[in-house]
């Protein structure tokens, strides 16, 4: 049997080659993405060249930038007609951009710290399956904490404002049970009871434990814009949610109350609710009074933002089917179970990118606050420094910065709710 | 955020109107600062520098009338205002006075209820074109496109001088000067107006400022002087006469320099001893102490020295002084007399 039956049979394996280039690597990766068709070829081509344009003109100018003059006629006898950007405005001007030009700059640690807690606070919130529950407790200190970073004053006045907040809860737990009516009254009762006689045991020491007081209206800059940013975001969201449910209520007082309060907020534009906050509410309190105007703009923001959010979370709602509150119903929870359990946690995850979609809204129409004269990053600008003598006419650096540190925070809400809805996805797409 | 308000907003409810109208000055004097509303930042104006001290020709009025009030220059709490903010400000009490290169107007005077209390800077609405558009005098912009501020008296000056000259012109309204700017460099309209002293300072700021020209015609009278509320005439006349003490003594000689020595003891000219308090009793008679003149010179210097700092030909603004200067020199500067 020597003589072979067939042509050819190879008795062993050939070894694995690696694909032929043309299938493999970049040049793969190029074929289909960037040169796929004729078409998608000359668009790609077309795509660079104007890539290559942009930054033809803004590559020079990035990097002839001068950094150390004090003036942007001594920035223009530096660049000798060059073109070139004058950042020494940035460099002189950092603290201002940041902190406002009233800030103490000796305090800045005070608000840098506050700002990087946020982040310590923020995470069990915001990755509540990778820390422990039991975290959650530095979550509810933190606005108690930055508080006293940011205003100083003595450690008193959070205490007091916390204790009040705690006392309220506790009326509520303990006589909630029985009856909504009191628990809610008794609570509020028991906390305004508790500012009241913390308040003057505060005033009465207002040297224990006191950081360096910064008033309200010494606040600016980016520091500005994420106070307000971050506060009427989270203030915003639990009243958007009762808003939500309340418009959806079959009683029919509090769903007319609901329904009026979000149509009439939603029918006026932010800034004619900001002018409200810092003008004609001048006229009704009596002089000498100056109810916070942070606190006052605050209130404003967060009713805006909050009708607007009701909105998106009755979407959420709507969208649910209605065999999952008839599911609820026949397990035999109540009103608040069934919500907390069934529907709030599907109603919320289908609304995500309508709440950030107002999240990231909202943080930028913090700078319209330039209009009434507070300091915000664009009020810095479009102020005090434009309005100085060495830095008129600087515009391209200021708010490209302004742009950057915009872009930072809002790309990163953005990220985290894109990486939000693939944790929550439940379904097997 | 003062802890009491902050736990008073917590508790609040009950909102006391009480408001006992006391005089302002009582107010100032017990607060120990003057509340003194400027710009958000004009350059040459009012703007807070690098370490956040406000400096400016409108500035040196505030600082003036708080050294006349308490012989302390510092002690001013400048509140920053918008064009739109500054009346409601002033009138609701947030501030006690507003230097705020404001144009004293009649209705601003009667009807919104203001006292202005004297004129520190005498301007008028002009026109600047790019010298490539080849126009020589306002009145041939026939047809041109205007950069305006929306808001101000500028827009109805211009709009009152076009329609007497019988020419048209399409408005591009915006809302600040550093907008306006970016569209006129831009080309986005042939001309901007606005206050001379305005314009000057801004073609100031450009890469070349000699293909940029002021058109000699000056359209409106622009009177920008500092107002207080209506009804507090006791107030109005200390505003009125420290800006007045520092138009004088400019006229007199007097400067920062030299007050100290001219107060020190009686001089050879009886105004100057009235003036400084070294004669007679002025002072008493607003209710300040006699020195309060000499306060306000030391600290920010006469009217002349306050103009040639922030503005004044040496400046990147580099002004004239035309009305501006003293009735001795042609300008318009009058001061009644110190007696």
């Amino acid at each position: 049997m020597t003589r072979a039956t067939e042509a050819f049979v190879r008795h062993q394996m050939l070894p694995q080659v690696p694909p032929p280039s043309s299938q493999a690597g970049i040049v793969k990766w190029l074929r289909e993405n960037l040169f796929s068709s004729i078409g998608n070829s000359i668009m790609t081509i077309a795509s660079f060249f104007a890539l290559w344009w942009a930054l033809d003109a803004v590559w020079p100018w990035l990097t002839n930038g001068v950094w150390t003059t004090s003036s942007l006629s001594q920035c223009r006898e530096v660049l000798q007609g060059e073109v070139g950007a004058c950042f020494s405005v940035l460099a002189e001007r950092w603290n201002q951009l940041l902190f406002g030009f009233k800030y103490p700059a000796e305090l800045y640690g005070r608000p840098t710290a506050a700002f990087l807690l946020l982040f310590i606070a923020a995470a069990p919130v915001l990755f509540y399956k990778t820390f422990p529950r039991y975290l959650l407790i530095v979550t509810a200190a933190y606005p108690f904490i930055a508080f006293w970073f940011i205003w100083g004053g003595s450690i008193l006045v959070p205490i007091v404002a916390a204790l009040g907040i705690l006392g309220a809860m506790f009326v509520f737990k303990k006589y909630g049970n029985q009856n909504f009516a009191t628990g809610l009254f008794g609570g509020i009762a028991a906390a305004l009871v508790i500012w009241w006689l913390g308040g003057k045991i505060a005033d009465a020491m207002p040297n224990f434990l006191a950081l360096q007081e910064v008033a309200s209206r010494d606040m600016g800059g980016f520091m500005l814009n994420m106070i307000l940013g971050v506060v009427c975001v989270s203030l915003s969201l639990p009243f958007g949610i009762l808003l939500a449910l309340g418009r959806r209520s079959d009683m029919l007082i509090i769903k007319w109350i609901c329904v009026l309060f979000i149509e009439f907020i939603r029918g006026v534009p932010l800034i004619t609710l900001l002018f409200v906050a810092n003008v004609v509410l001048a006229y009704f309190l009596p002089p000498g009074t100056s109810f916070d105007l942070i606190l006052r703009v605050i209130i404003m923001i967060t009713m805006f933002s909050s009708a607007y959010i009701a909105e998106v979370i009755r979407g959420g709602l709507a969208a649910l089917p209605k065999g999952q509150y008839e599911a609820a119903d026949s397990l035999g929870l109540d009103y608040a179970q069934a919500m907390r359990l069934i529907i709030l946690p599907q109603a919320l995850k289908i609304s995500i990118p309508g709440i950030v979609n107002v999240a990231v809204g909202l943080f930028k129409d913090t700078t319209l606050v330039s209009v009434i004269s507070m300091f915000d990053l664009v009020g810095m600008i479009r102020g005090p420094i434009l309005g100085s003598t060495a830095w008129n006419g600087v515009y391209w650096e200021l708010f490209g910065f302004a742009a950057l540190l915009f872009f930072v925070v809002c790309y990163g809400i953005s990220q985290y709710s894109q990486w939000l809805e693939r944790q929550l996805r439940t379904d097997h797409r | 955020m003062k802890k009491s308000v902050l736990l008073g907003a917590m508790t609040v409810a009950g909102l006391a109107a009480g408001a006992a109208a006391a005089g302002t000055l009582d107010d100032v004097k017990a607060r120990g600062k003057l509340n003194c509303g400027v710009t958000t930042g004009l350059v040459g104006f009012a703007a807070p520098d690098a370490n956040g001290n406000w400096d400016g020709f409108d500035v040196g009025v505030c600082r003036a009338v708080a050294a006349a009030v308490f012989g302390d220059p510092t002690a001013v709490e400048f509140v920053p205002t918008t064009g739109k903010t500054r009346f409601t400000a002033l009138a609701s009490g947030e501030i006690d006075m507003l230097a705020r290169n404001t144009t004293w107007t009649f209705s601003r005077d009667t009807d919104l209820k203001f006292d202005f209390v004297g004129v520190n800077y005498y301007d008028g609405q002009g026109f600047m074109v790019p010298k490539a558009l080849g126009v020589s005098s306002a009145k041939e912009l026939n047809g041109a496109t205007v950069c305006i501020q929306t808001g101000t008296t500028t827009e109805l000056n211009l709009a009152d001088f076009f329609r007497a000259n019988n020419i048209t012109y399409t408005p591009v309204p915006i809302e600040t000067n550093a907008e306006a700017l970016q569209q006129y460099l831009a080309g986005a309209c042939d001309t901007y107006t606005t206050d001379a002293s305005g314009l000057a300072a801004s073609r100031a700021t450009f890469e070349a400022p000699a293909d940029h020209i002021v058109l000699p015609e000056i359209i409106s009278k622009e009177p920008l002087g500092p107002l207080v509320r209506h009804g507090d005439n006791d107030w109005g006349d200390i505003v009125r006469w420290t800006l007045n003490a520092l138009i004088a003594a400019e006229e007199l000689g007097i400067t920062s320099a030299n007050v100290a020595e001219l107060s020190a003891a009686p001089t050879s000219n009886p105004e100057i001893n009235r003036l400084l308090g070294t004669e007679g009793e002025l002072g008493k008679m607003i209710g300040l102490d006699g020195a309060w003149a000499k306060n306000a010179i030391a600290a920010v210097g006469n009217y002349g020295e306050v103009f040639e700092k922030n503005i004044g030909s040496n400046t990147a603004i580099g002004l004239a002084r035309g009305l501006n200067a003293q009735w001795t020199d042609g300008g318009l500067l009058y001061t009644p007399p110190f007696r």
